[in-house]
């Protein structure tokens, strides 16, 4: 059952595509000046206004779980791995727009999260290939991002953006490109500021719908044993 | 002849491709090509070994082909491996950018430096001979080879039986994982909930002072202080717990990492394979241990068969060895030096193979190396093999002793 006003969203992505800096750079407004290897998971804390400047405001507080490591990782890695990714409320697909590889990968790692993905609703997943109607329907809301923007050659960028694209269109999700080490991107008003906290708000909503679904369900459940008990007694 | 070569090279080429490389993008065409030469080259010495105890092919063919070998493998393991290297560590250092051929070329020089300096503690070879000579080369690049393969080997001879006997398999149970994981969870939690203080207190104080900025003159002064002080204060206490916690969770990750392997390994011993390695285990592990106690285990009546055997199951377990190494220890930047390292040391273990190998064929094949190598001392090798092997063998089987009695001690405080 998930607890109440928990927002759990996991980055993933293969190792050294900048997932440390980007979560660094999303939770404390600030560039990680070294970054270094992630062992395991490693955790941050985003203060997210949800629905500013409307009656309806909240303050969440979305938990970034950075999970390390790559796709072609031994088993014993993988299944340790997998404790990380119950009850996800959204995952955050990172990629390095200078490595075409780590773009690839990313599909293996979207099946590895969902697969493993124990929410209520559950996905029905296929047998590890890649189904592209499995994402139209996934619940968990997914965000691209490609790092490492400012290294790619201003002749390339077209190619590489039409790249991302299809991507983004695979995964049915929208896809931001950045410089982690610039906080400029993401500076308030800037599209991608837009489209990332639509996403923090989706996963909000989406948290927030799973515990009243949760907890409706609970009261019908314990108004059913109810009735069943007391028509026992007729 | 050049056929063989051209296949070796193929394959060099699709184990680069499919094993080492196959999460990272191939940007330089340089690494994999030199990879692949080497591997092929290497391969190719082996054969001529077969061939010259075969008797394939003409005796003056042969010995063209062995020297023609030899240069290009000196060639690539001296001079255009080390230069590479040099060359792709320096262009990773961002300060040193701008003229990385500049100092690829002084690294190089330091390496040749050092090269040379090597073969002066040893008595390798007779003074009749110039400095730029084959015999030179060979002997320092002979006496790493075989220092290498030598510590590889002892490592090996223990590591084998270690790893197939399940004797040395520890007990892991299903419950021992789960109450691994739970406390690893617990710790995240207790993580996620500090740094939520973090960032409410530090949201609080931004709220704050922008308040107290507003207040201007002589309290406000004061007051501004005073309160930031015990905020800040509180703030360097939960972050210490913090680091504290996450440093913590990284080695619950790593135990239950291993314990998940352990399980893994428990479970394959059962199966029908497992059982057949076991098997294969006991008797590889009999037999390393009497390598270790026979110093002179190349006797003189070893046969073809067996030098066959040994020159696949050390090209192989080579293989194995260093793919498991590569991605152990690679990333997306230093993948290229990694891989170049690599074909280095692979390099130099064929060619001080070939040199040992002499030792364990009979005496009329032996004519051919040694005409072709040139006058080496070759019992300073296997003598120096023999101590190094001894020397590597003690030492892992104090440092396995020592890493297994730390874990059940490790496994004891859960």
């Amino acid at each position: 059952m998930a607890s109440l006003d928990r927002v759990k969203v996991l980055v993933l992505g293969d190792s050294g595509v900048g997932k440390s800096s980007l979560v660094h750079l999303l939770c404390q407004n600030q560039v990680l000046g070294n970054p270094s290897w992630t062992v395991g998971c490693s955790v941050d804390v985003r203060v997210q206004d949800y629905k500013e400047g409307t009656p309806e405001e909240k303050t969440y507080y979305i938990e970034l779980w950075d999970v390390g490591g790559s796709v072609g990782s031994a088993s014993s890695v993988k299944s340790t791995r997998a404790v990380f990714y119950n009850s996800v409320n959204g995952i955050i697909l990172v990629h390095d727009l200078t490595n075409k590889k780590s773009s690839q990968n990313l599909y293996r790692w979207s099946l590895e999260a969902l697969n493993k993905d124990s929410s209520p609703t559950g996905v029905i997943v296929s047998n590890g290939d890649y189904d592209r109607e499995q994402f139209a329907e996934n619940p968990v809301p997914l965000l691209l991002i490609g790092t490492k923007f400012d290294q790619i050659p201003e002749n390339k960028r077209n190619e590489v953006l039409t790249r991302t694209g299809f991507l983004s269109e695979d995964f049915n999700a929208e896809e931001i490109n950045l410089d982690c080490t610039n906080p400029r991107y993401l500076a308030a008003g800037t599209s991608n500021a837009v489209k990332l906290s639509r996403f923090f708000d989706k996963v909000s909503t989406d948290s927030q719908t799973e515990n009243i679904t949760d907890t409706r369900t609970n009261i019908i459940i314990i108004i059913v044993n109810s009735a069943f008990t007391y028509m026992s007694y007729i | 002849m050049f056929t063989s070569q051209v296949l070796f090279f193929g394959f060099g080429w699709l184990f680069f491709m499919r094993q080492l490389f196959k999460d990272y993008e191939v940007r330089q065409y340089v690494v994999q090509v030199v990879f692949s030469v080497t591997f092929a080259f290497s391969c190719t010495m082996f054969e001529l070994i077969i061939f010259e105890i075969l008797g394939a092919l003409s005796s003056s063919s042969r010995y063209f082909h062995w020297k023609l070998n030899l240069y290009v493998i000196l060639l690539v393991l001296i001079f255009v491996v080390p230069f590479y290297i040099g060359y792709f560590v320096v262009s990773n250092i961002r300060l040193l950018h701008r003229q990385r051929l500049l100092f690829a070329c002084m690294v190089w020089f330091t390496f040749m430096y050092f090269f040379w300096k090597l073969g002066d503690p040893f008595p390798i070879l007779s003074p009749k001979h110039g400095i730029l000579s084959i015999e030179q080369l060979i002997s320092r690049v002979g006496v790493i080879g075989v220092t290498l393969m030598a510590l590889l080997s002892g490592f090996g001879a223990v590591n084998c039986p270690y790893t197939y006997m399940s004797y040395f398999l520890r007990n892991v149970t299903d419950s021992d994982i789960l109450a691994l994981e739970r406390r690893l969870l617990q710790t995240m939690d207790m993580i996620v909930s500090k740094k939520k203080r973090i960032a409410m207190t530090r949201r609080q104080m931004y709220q704050r002072g922008e308040d107290q900025n507003k207040q201007t003159g002589f309290w406000g002064m004061i007051k501004s202080v005073t309160s930031t002080q015990t905020g800040s204060e509180n703030l360097s206490l939960i972050q210490q717990e913090v680091d504290a916690l996450e440093e913590l969770s990284r080695q619950l990750f790593l135990e239950t990492v291993d314990l998940q392997a352990t399980k893994e390994r428990i479970e394959y011993s059962k199966t029908f394979q497992g059982k057949y390695f076991n098997f294969l285990g006991y008797f590889f592990s009999i037999y390393c241990v009497w390598k270790i106690f026979m110093v002179k285990f190349w006797s003189q009546h070893i046969s073809f068969i067996l030098v066959g055997i040994i020159i696949v199951t050390s090209i192989r377990g080579l293989l194995i060895t260093l793919t498991k190494f590569f991605y152990a220890i690679s990333s997306s930047k230093s993948s290229n030096v990694i891989v170049l390292v690599l074909a280095q040391i692979m390099g130099m273990y064929f060619v001080s193979s070939v040199l040992l190998m002499r030792m364990s064929m009979p005496l009329e094949y032996r004519s051919i190396v040694t005409e072709v190598l040139g006058e080496l001392q070759f019992n300073f090798y296997h003598r120096w093999f023999d101590v190094i092997f001894l020397v590597s063998a003690l030492s892992s089987i104090l440092f396995l002793y020592l890493a297994h009695k730390q874990a059940p001690e490790k496994h004891m405080t859960l």
